[in-house]
């Protein structure tokens, strides 16, 4: 499901809301949570999980194809944590 | 950041009520989980994938007592971030 089709399923279980109305509602929830990642912060949803930025150290690798040392530099990437119930109802 | 601050942006950008604005953040994220239960994967374009994967049955050890224990099949979820959301982490500091 892209994000497309959650904007039109969500549009058509909630009567109320026209498709440019779910649209800016499934954009403002991504968006949030991707501020607040970026901004440091962590982000917990009960019942689906949480997502945290996680630092990966800094290391040498070596290119595949001259075979000459890089160093690449320590960064942050974005880690999601299933929820408990989740978790359950994806392994059910 | 929690539920509620998520509820409170909707409230502030839509100008629905707070209770409706829970209501849909709510709806929002059960047709996301009923989707991944169904093992449909989820692509929102510019934040990231939420995809099940399946794995097969594996031999693991209890690290306390160092027994061998069968890890039985089963199926997980996984978050694959997006570039541009990867991009936006990392051009902050």
């Amino acid at each position: 499901m892209t994000k497309s089709e959650l904007v039109e399923q969500l549009s058509a279980a909630d009567p109320g809301l026209n498709k440019k109305e779910a649209e800016l509602i499934v954009n403002t929830i991504f968006d949030s949570i991707g501020d607040a990642l970026v901004g440091g912060d962590r982000v917990e949803i009960r019942g689906f999980g949480s997502f945290s930025i996680r630092e990966r150290d800094a290391r040498e690798a070596r290119n595949p194809k001259s075979g000459e040392v890089v160093k690449i530099p320590s960064k942050k990437t974005p880690f999601f944590k299933t929820g408990k119930e989740l978790r359950a109802r994806v392994d059910s | 950041m929690t539920k509620a601050d998520l509820i409170e942006n909707v409230y502030l950008k839509t100008g629905y009520s707070k209770k409706e604005s829970a209501e849909i953040v709510e709806t929002v994220f059960d047709l996301i989980k009923d989707t991944l239960e169904d093992g449909e994967k989820i692509k929102i374009a510019g934040f990231g994938n939420f995809v099940v994967k399946e794995k097969s049955t594996r031999r693991g050890r209890n690290p306390q007592t160092g027994e061998e224990i069968e890890i039985t099949a089963r199926k997980i979820l996984t978050f694959k971030p997006s570039q541009v959301l990867k991009s936006a982490i990392n051009s902050d500091s």
